[in-house]
Formats: structure tokens, sequence, C-alpha cells
């Protein structure tokens, strides 16, 4: 990969993107840029589309029209199933654990992009399948430890407290070795001291390891605390894009969030 | 949930060792057994223990598809069949030693599996067992057809003449064709264990618990759905040449939507997603239809039905979930004496 010819583009550009349902325009004409190692925070009332985007980019959509760049390359022709290995990684806003797998082997499924076997020597245990367990339980020795895991990781994921689960998927979208993190709603259903950790955690994980994060979320603490950029969305449409206190202060985002005051 | 998380930490620091000590043992033991048997027990009986084994392979690739991976299948009879046909055609028409149709059949059930598997993609649960039963139903008739008679012998079926066993071993003909079932059982059982617990195992069970979670972690669902299907085929097919071989006999109407079920239920009654289930499984296939007629011939099919209840009743999870339960049991028993 010619990294040098690919570091004048921002990591991700969204570009004039829309999407319809039927009649619907659920997005209309949506563009920003996310450079790498930075955190950008996508807000915005309910229905105003941000779900829809984040499913743009993770592949589950196709935009009617508008183009979604990844390292200056068009995803819009990869299936979902080829979003990890370029790089692009997520968490779910509900849970979405593999529940019957135990913590460890669900982080390994994260690290499925990470090595190659197939069917046969996997079976028959060929040199083949034992080097990439070697190689998915290294990413996954090191995750576990770097998201104190390693007193629940060898218990299955069903039954586990609801931030330990949290942690673990964090733990598996990092086990695809992410240059961008997809984020959705990662703060639902925690409480605030989990919320306080939540955003340490998210700025930990760019510093350390140079993710670069889009998080759409609804707790405006944890995205006014860790964003570098927020992009707001009201039906559709981008309504504003900045550092978290100018968009605090802008007139459009106060009356999408609270009205004008003439309903 | 704080009394949640502490019995859990303490399972999490005793079981590794202790369970894995024990599970091994448990295995060692049941493979002794399993060679030993033969050795007291009638040809009739060894036949039956065959067929056991035989039952066994098949549901334990069917446990690969439903239990790991999470789709159904009321047609795995279907694989049987092509299995039990490819080992007989080779052998009677093209001359080729019993051994060798084992390899051909399983191959040639992959295929079909992986093709079968293809356009099911689009189909999930219910919809999967339907199209799947339709396979099952269709097979007999298709294996009549007079287009393919001059090698499947139509309605007659073909008649496979029975191996003796090799290096003049000191064996009878059953006892020589049970220990070859073993091996290749125990063959197959280690091949699917290693699947399990490898790269392409967990993303079958990942697309099992998530289909959605598991395509965001790179995980191509529909090829690995199609290769499950394949792979379960090919060990279901593998299991239906052993038959042939072993049965000395093929014949469409041997392959009914029936053994279908018989597969799916030994599948339930095992444990689905446990592997070693499928030994039970295989016994009951074999062994329980037997029993019910034993104890009444005219009212057979009531008392397996009834006893099929019973089992499911007893234990809703398989002999997997039964097992599984007194594990716990002795284990926290183990834990709770105070000198340790």
């Amino acid at each position: 990969m010619p990294q040098q010819e690919s570091a004048p583009f921002p990591l991700l550009a969204i570009r004039d993107i829309s999407v319809a349902f039927g009649g619907i325009r659920a997005l209309d004409g949506i563009s920003f840029d996310l450079e790498r190692g930075r955190i950008l925070g996508l807000i915005g009332p309910n229905g105003a589309g941000k779900t829809t985007l984040f499913n743009c980019l993770s592949r589950l959509y196709t935009p009617t029209s508008g183009d979604i760049l990844f390292e200056g390359k068009s995803i819009l022709k990869r299936a979902a199933s080829r979003m990890a290995e370029i790089g692009i990684g997520r968490t779910f806003q509900n849970l979405a654990s593999f529940s019957r797998l135990s913590v460890r082997d669900n982080i390994r499924v994260g690290a499925h992009c990470r090595a190659r076997t197939d069917m046969l020597s996997d079976g028959l245990r060929l040199p083949r399948m034992r080097r990439a367990e070697e190689r998915i339980n290294g990413i996954v020795d090191e995750l576990i430890a770097y998201l104190e895991l390693s007193s629940v990781a060898d218990l299955p994921m069903a039954g586990l407290p609801f931030g330990t689960l949290k942690r673990a998927e964090m733990a598996r979208a990092l086990a695809v070795g992410p240059k961008l993190l997809l984020l959705d709603e990662p703060a639902g259903g925690l409480n605030h001291d989990e919320i306080g950790e939540l955003g340490r955690l998210i700025r930990r994980m760019r510093d350390d390891r140079a993710v670069t994060v889009l998080l759409v979320e609804h707790h405006m603490n944890l995205v006014m605390g860790v964003s570098d950029k927020v992009v707001v969305l009201n039906f559709g449409r981008k309504i504003c894009e900045g550092d978290p206190a100018g968009v605090q202060s802008d007139v459009e985002v106060i009356r999408a969030y609270l009205g004008d005051g003439k309903s | 949930m704080s009394v949640r998380e502490e019995s859990s930490a303490i399972t999490a620091a005793g079981k590794p060792v202790s369970r894995f000590g024990a599970r091994n043992w448990a295995g060692i033991v049941v493979v002794l057994v399993l060679a030993a048997l033969p050795l007291f027990l009638a040809n009739f009986t060894i036949f039956q223990l065959t067929m056991m084994l035989i039952y066994a392979i098949a549901i334990l690739g069917l446990n690969l598809l439903t239990g790991i991976n999470g789709q159904f299948s009321l047609g795995h009879g279907a694989f049987y069949a092509i299995g039990a046909y490819t080992a007989a055609i080779l052998m009677e028409d093209a001359g080729l030693a019993y051994g060798w149709t084992l390899p051909a059949a399983g191959i040639v059930c992959f295929l079909s599996g992986f093709l079968f598997g293809l356009p099911a993609l689009r189909l999930e649960g219910i919809y999967l067992a339907l199209a799947t039963f339709g396979l099952a139903v269709a097979m007999p008739q298709f294996l009549k057809l007079s287009v393919i008679e001059p090698w499947t012998g139509g309605v007659q079926g073909i008649v496979i003449t029975k191996p003796d066993a090799p290096f003049g071993l000191p064996l009878s003909q059953d006892q020589w064709l049970y220990y070859f079932t073993l091996v290749v059982g125990l063959l197959l059982y280690w091949f699917a264990v290693n699947l399990v617990s490898s790269r392409s195992g967990r993303a079958l069970m990942a697309i099992r618990d998530n289909p959605l979670a598991a395509r965001a972690m790179g995980v191509n669902n529909a090829l690995y759905k199609s290769l499950a299907f394949g792979v379960s085929a090919a060990f279901t097919g593998i299991a239906g040449a052993l038959g042939a071989i072993v049965v000395q006999f093929v014949a469409p109407d041997s392959f009914t939507f029936f053994l279908s079920v018989a597969l799916f239920v030994g599948l339930v009654v095992g444990g689905v997603g446990w592997l070693p289930g499928a030994l039970v499984g295989g016994a009951f296939v074999v062994f329980v239809p037997n029993v019910a007629e034993h104890f009444n011939k005219a009212l057979a099919g009531a008392v397996y039905g009834v006893i099929l209840i019973l089992l499911i009743y007893l234990m809703p999870t398989g002999a997997g979930g039964l097992v599984r339960k007194v594990a716990d049991f002795i284990g926290r028993r183990m834990k709770s004496r105070p000198d340790r």
C-alpha cells in the first residue's frame, strides 16, 4: 500500500451522499472529511439520519448517489464482509456478541481477517493452521491485556455484565486492526462512571493505537468531551460542522435540539 | 449481578485445568470401551454397533451444520444416499477398493452439499428445513430414474461384496468392518474437533450467533455457510459409503425421508452443538427402535414415540446438556469440600 500517495487524502471522505427509501430522503447531500488520528462525533436528533449514514459506512446500505472514499478509494463496491480487511472496524449500537463463544473467541473472530486459512488445513491441523492460530492468539492476548479482560477471557459472553460485554466488543473491533473505528452509540446502557471511562478509552485508543474514530452518539457530554470535530445532522442534512465549542453555540444546532419556539 | 460475577470468577480460576483433564479421560475410556466391545459380542451385535458408529459419523456431519453453523437440514439422508451410491458404483462398476470409496464419497458429497448450500443461502431456519426436506423426499425417486439405471441398478439397487480383514488379521468380516469404521470415525471426529477450534470453526459459530457482526469482522458469510454445507454433507456421505459397504447393499428405498428424520432425531437427542453427542445419537438411531420393538411388537412405533417424548422432556438439551449439568454438579461438589 503506497502510504505516501494516500497521505494527502483524508482517511475518510464522505462525498455528497444521499439515501432515499421510497420517496423519503433519509440523507440529503452529506459531505465531510475525517482526518487521520482524529475523533469525529456525529450527532443529531432522533431520525436525523445518523444510523443511515452509519449503515452506509458499514456497507449495509448503498447510497442512492454520492461516494464514500476510504484512503482515497471508493468503498461502495465492497461487500460488507470485506471492510475489515481494509482496516475498518465497528461496534454495534446494542450488543452484537457471539453469545455462546467465550470472550477470547469473540476477540479471535475479530482477528479473522488478520490470517488466512482454509477448512482443510484447519481440520487437519496443518502448519498453515498453526501459524494462523499463533498470529491470532498474539493479537488477542495483547487486546485482552489492553482492555483488562483477563479475568473473564475464558467465560462465555452470555451472562457477563453489560459493561464487560461492551469492553469485549471493543476488543473484538480492535482485533480487526482498524485504521478507522466506527462506534455506534457506544454509551448506550452505560452509567455515568462507565461513560467517563469510555471517553478516556476512546482517546487512549486513538493515542496508543493510531486509530481514527467516528463516533455516532446521543450522549452530548461524551461527544463534546472526546471529539476533535463534530458533525450535526438534522432531517437528513448536515446543519453544522466544527469543533465542539463552535457547534454548541451554533444557532441552527440549538434550534434543531430545542425547537425554534414557534411550534 | 455481583453474585454472578463471583461464581464465574471461581469457575474461571478452577475450571480449565481440571475439566480439560476429566474430558480427555472420559474420551479415552469411551474409545477403549468401543475398541474392546467386538471381542466379546456376536457378529450381529457387532454389525449393529458398526451401524451405530456410521450413524454417529452422519450425525457428526449434521451437527457441524446445525450445531456449529446454525443451519437446519431435514435432508441429510439424501447426502447419505449419494455417498452410499458413490461407494457402491465405484466398487461394483469401477472395481475400486472399498477404502478408496470413502474419500471419493466425501468429495462427491462435499461438492453436492456446497452446490446445494449456494441457493440455500437465501433461506433461513424453517424455510431451509423445508427445502432440505424436499431434497430428502426427491432422492429415492431420483435414484430410480431410468436414465441413470445402468449405474444405479434402478429399483433393484446394487449388491456389494463384503470385504475380508486384510493382512490375514484374525478378525471376522464384521469385526474388521467395525474397527475400520471406528478408525474412520475417530479420524473424522478429530477433524471436526480441530475445525471447530480453528479460525474457520469460529467463523461458523460467529455466523450462527450473530451473522451481522460476523460480517463486520470480515467473515464471508455466504462462503462459510456453503462450505459448512459441503463439509457436513461430506461427513454424512462418508457415513453413507461406510453404510453401503457394511450393509452390502444399496437401494433407493433404504434412503427415504425417514433416514433424514432419524439423523435429525439423533442430532437432537445427542445434543445440538455438542460433538461427542453424535455417538449417543447414533446409538439412539440404531437401538431405540429395537428396544421399542422388543417391548411390544405391535406398538413399536408408539413405544418409540413415547421414549422420544420422555427423553426430550427429561433432557431438553440432549445428552450434551445432561453431561454438562452432571459435570457442573460434580465440579461444584468437589469445590465445596472443605479439605480442598
